[in-house]
């Protein structure tokens, strides 16, 4: 991993030492942690966090509000960015990385006194004159590591709703995309309250101590091998966690299907960010004779996009890396190549590629792609496809494209994967209404509108009862005759209707 | 050892089947177990008295009558439970069908812990059956007549390659924990709990820890103090103290502290009579090594009523302690016995500092006719759950999560929460293959014309109105049939 292995304290964090020991809630740990180049910052943010601050609505809403306002000046410097680190195309910034960012904040901001607000809940009938709610609580201070494919967006998406819900944040941006990694680490902590929220900059090393911290909450988005890893850290402090993986998507393409239209959006999910992109198709299924018909479509459709010579097209991105490129290269070797192949290792330019001919034990097919390399595995029929699928890990996201809803819908139900488009490609992502994250290998928890803000609460189940009618309890104390425990069976009767209570 | 690993292999390739997901098949595995509890209760109960001395009544009322609650009301919620979720679309997706479908994680690992040993196994069985999975049930060693009872029942009722018990102790469930799951839920104790998590971590598989902690019981002086210690003293000393919500410890000014000590001195009076040994309601110590360790929390603390132990029988004394100071060792770990130490503190903001010093516990209670003071204490304060003038309660209010907080614990169960745990939530957006023009706005090569109408159709207004709604929606069709 590229590391920038020096420590950067961030600018205008506002972290000095914090008094020794005055770690609050839970600070038995804070002795061991004396060396550690992190404890201090979390030290404040956790005195902070004690001092109430981040509790009110209002707070929460300016600081929300504070972070539209980073997406709206820090434009150009994000497009930049962005270009900078991995050849992004403003359009590609535009849509996935500024208006995503502003459809959770927008969802956040208009309905967060709805999401605070305590949750009654159902009472049968012996606490009916009682008050039973689940109220939405911080945790208290989160770590949000971020990855470098979408680093704006992967890093405001969980922090708007950690903000949301009332925790103080520290922020760990991807060190490969130093550019943004510099402009969050600049920027963003000027918009924010310093006192509650921090980017810590770094590489592996810098992340491995920040980690040895207690957290209340850890939001991770990356790979599985680091996944495992923060999970295990994460397991010494009893910290809870999101884990935002990937996996290899498998696309399912039926005999019966509008070829022009599927390879379209085949084609703008696969390349999309030049293939950098966790829910990206990772390979096709499909039979011999499709894949005759669609060869041409995907070529066109290619075409279409970004022209005879995509390396000219402003709309095609770059390998983020030397590093990564390398390693994608190398997958060109699997197969045949069918479309494309061709790179540039001074421009960390790699073609739309198509392979063929591949087979389920080719290199391509043993990794997450994450680039703009689409191999297309054949497969004789439908529940070939599922069975293919279902041998692997569970992943990310799977697509299906048919003209028949059964063939859709026979693939959603006989699979299981984090989530499913059918008929397209990323989409799902686009609606703050559906939850997003894995399953197995390819993540656990989830998040996207309300889900972000109850990922980072702890919902506390409240029950208020009164003094009076202690009659009424009296069943439930011993000493326990025959008498009384008859009274108990009757009265705690379970009928289908009512729940049991026990007086 | 093969043994385990051949069991979890033969549970997953059962779940693999597919068999466990139709609904029917769910339910008519609730209505077995529902089956069980009822023709076996006699044998249920046995069990737990022999296990931890607990009485008729008390058991049925404590283990087997919430079971048979979360059955029920499982079964008759689950197919509203299961159903897919319809969720609300943008004017991208108008046309589309887009749900949460409920889907089963695979094969699930329930542990189960001595102190209820029946009804910790079965809350979360019920559960994880009811979501569709495979479930391997390992119940807690410590209470072995339990456990060989859970492990000799289950076969009988449920399919027996679905949901297998394995017993054993430490080096079992050692090796259990190297297997891979799609869920472990665990209870038990912070330290276990941190091993538990970091083996799911080698196979990145959810936890769901139900761990515990001190319990604080705050009581104001503006309180009546006769109910408020009746309650008290229920929840404390039920199951001999070892009850994961019970009060651990009292805080309450010092001037009532002499008649807190009266009022549950009285109260243990009426529940278990002068000779408490000899009352059929009051527990044991489940075994030696736990009553050394209640006794040995004694040491050197203002024995203000009971203190007196038979380690023969495993039986403490209904204790209460006073004036205890915040650094003795009573005051350091979970009690999970019938000892009750009081902390002195002048006020109610001491006591929420007190409180917010130490680790989130797994339940909050606090005593005041002060609707005022019980509001500030819960919002100035965290744990896993609360209950406001009473003890316990809100463990049987089966619509309120159930788990805690920091090293209290991780995710919750309970009724519909048990069933959510247990599930994945699996976002599903169905498109038409046709409607490309509205697609096209996305594509490459890229225009400011298909920017503007990209950001007009995709971005969502800060307080949009339903009208707007409506306009945007019009206008949204309008361009697409533009750009085809």
């Amino acid at each position: 991993m590229e590391t920038d292995s020096v420590f950067l304290q961030p600018a205008g964090s506002g972290a000095g030492r914090a008094p020794e020991g005055d770690g609050g809630m839970g600070s038995v740990d804070g002795d061991a942690m004396s060396g550690n180049p992190y404890a201090g910052l979390v030290s404040h943010l956790r005195a902070s966090w004690l001092s109430r601050k981040t509790r009110p609505m209002e707070y929460r809403v300016a600081q929300l509000e504070a972070l539209g306002r980073f997406l709206d000046e820090k434009k150009q410097a994000v497009l930049e960015a962005t270009a900078a680190d991995m050849g992004k195309p403003p359009f590609e910034v535009e849509l996935s990385e500024t208006l995503l960012c502003k459809n959770e904040l927008h969802e956040t901001l208009n309905n967060l006194s709805h999401w605070m607000k305590d949750k009654h809940v159902d009472r049968p009938l012996a606490t009916r004159l009682d008050s039973a709610f689940i109220r939405k609580e911080p945790y208290g201070v989160v770590l949000i590591i971020a990855p470098w494919n979408y680093p704006i967006y992967l890093i405001l998406g969980p922090l708007i709703g950690a903000i949301a819900a009332g925790n103080c944040v520290i922020i760990k941006p991807s060190e490969i995309s130093k550019n943004t990694e510099r402009l969050v680490a600049e920027a963003l902590p000027c918009y924010l309250d310093k006192d509650c929220f921090a980017v810590v900059t770094g590489g592996v090393q810098e992340t491995t101590r920040l980690l040895e911290n207690k957290f209340d909450y850890i939001f991770y988005t990356g790979s599985p091998p680091v996944g495992r890893i923060v999970m295990t850290a994460a397991a010494k402090h009893l910290t809870p966690v999101t884990l935002e993986l990937g996996g290899k998507n498998p696309c399912y393409v039926s005999d019966t299907c509008d070829i022009p239209n599927m390879a379209r959006r085949v084609v703008w999910g696969r390349f999309f960010n030049a293939g950098q992109t966790c829910i990206a198709p990772d390979y096709l299924l499909c039979s011999l004779e499709m894949q005759g018909k669609l060869l041409p479509a995907l070529r066109e459709a290619i075409t279409e996009f970004y022209g005879p010579n995509p390396q000219e097209s402003p709309d095609f991105g770059r390998i983020v890396g030397d590093k990564q490129f390398q390693r994608v290269r190398k997958l060109l070797c699997s197969g045949r190549v069918a479309i494309g192949g061709q790179t540039d290792e001074a421009e960390r330019y790699i073609a739309p590629t198509i392979l063929v001919d591949v087979q389920p034990s080719d290199p391509v097919m043993q990794e997450e792609i994450f680039g703009p390399i689409l191999p297309i595995v054949v497969v004789a029929n439908m529940d070939e496809a599922i069975d293919f699928i279902n041998s692997r890990e569970r992943p990310l996201a799977i697509y299906a494209f048919s003209s028949s809803d059964k063939v859709v819908n026979q693939v959603l139900e006989r699979t299981s994967s984090g989530g499913f488009c059918g008929n397209d490609t990323l989409m799902h992502v686009t609606l703050t209404s559906l939850p997003f994250g894995g399953i197995g290998n390819s993540g656990l928890g989830m998040y996207h509108g309300k889900f972000t803000f109850d990922t980072f609460s702890h919902c506390r189940g409240c029950l208020k009862r009164g003094m009076g009618r202690e009659p009424l309890n009296a069943p439930r104390y011993p000493p326990y005759s025959q008498k009384k425990f008859g009274i108990v069976q009757a009265t705690s009767k379970v009928t289908r209707k009512d729940d049991c209570t026990l007086l | 050892m093969e043994r385990i690993e051949k069991v979890v292999r033969q549970a997953r390739a059962a779940f693999n089947s597919g068999r466990s997901r139709s609904l029917e098949f769910r339910i008519q595995q609730l209505k077995a177990l529902e089956r069980m509890v009822k023709e076996k209760e006699k044998e249920i109960l046995a069990a737990l008295h022999a296990d931890l001395h607990k009485g008729g009544p008390n058991a049925y009322s404590h283990e087997i009558l919430g079971v048979l609650a979360e059955l029920a009301l499982t079964m008759e919620k689950l197919p509203s439970w299961a159903a897919p979720q319809p969720v609300k679309k943008n004017l991208m997706t108008m046309r589309d069908e887009a749900y949460i479908n409920f889907e089963p994680l695979g094969v699930v690992l329930i542990i189960g812990a001595w102190n209820y040993p029946f009804v910790l196994v079965m809350h979360p069985l019920i559960g994880a059956i009811a979501a569709g999975n495979a479930v391997v049930v390992k119940p807690s060693e410590v209470s072995e007549n339990t456990a060989q009872l859970v492990a000799d029942l289950l076969p009988q009722y449920l399919d027996q390659e679905l949901y297998p018990v394995v017993t054993g102790g430490v080096p079992e469930t050692t090796e259990l924990l190297t297997q891979r799951f799609d869920h472990i839920l665990y209870t038990g104790n912070t330290a276990v709990g941190k091993i538990v998590m970091a083996a799911a971590a080698k196979h990145l598989t959810p936890v769901t820890l139900e761990l515990g902690g001190k319990s604080p019981c705050y009581i104001d002086k503006d309180c009546d103090l006769a109910v408020a210690c009746r309650r008290i003293t229920w929840g404390k000393y039920m199951n001999c103290g070892q009850t994961c919500i019970a009060p651990d410890y009292i805080l309450c000014d010092p001037s009532i502290q002499s008649q807190v000590v009266e009022n549950i001195k009285a109260t243990l009076l009426e529940f278990y009579g002068e000779d408490v040994k000899s009352s059929p309601d009051y527990e044991r110590i489940v075994n030696k090594r736990h009553f050394k360790r209640v006794v040995g929390l004694l040491e050197g603390q203002k024995i203000a009523h009971g203190g007196e132990s038979d380690e023969a029988s495993c039986f403490i004394a209904p204790t209460i302690l006073t004036d205890v100071s915040p650094d003795s060792k009573v005051m350091e770990e979970e009690i999970f016995g019938p000892v009750l130490p009081i902390v002195t503190v002048k006020s109610v903001e001491e006591a929420i500092e007190f409180i917010n010093r130490r680790e989130k516990p797994l339940a909050l209670y606090v005593f005041s006719n002060n609707k005022k003071l019980i509001k500030r204490v819960i919002s100035e304060t965290s744990s896993g759950g609360v209950t406001g003038n009473d003890v316990i309660m809100h463990f049987f209010l089966s619509t309120l999560p159930f788990g805690g907080v920091g090293h209290s614990g991780m995710g919750a169960y309970h009724g519909k929460h048990s069933f959510e745990t247990f599930s994945h939530r699996r976002a599903c957006l169905i498109k038409d293959l046709k409607m490309e023009g509205t697609n096209k706005m996305r594509y490459p090569p890229v225009s400011q014309k298909k920017v503007d109408w990209t950001k007009f159709i995709l971005l969502k207004r800060f307080n949009r109105g339903r009208i707007g709604l409506a306009l945007l929606a019009l206008l949204g069709v309008v361009a697409a049939v533009m750009m085809k």
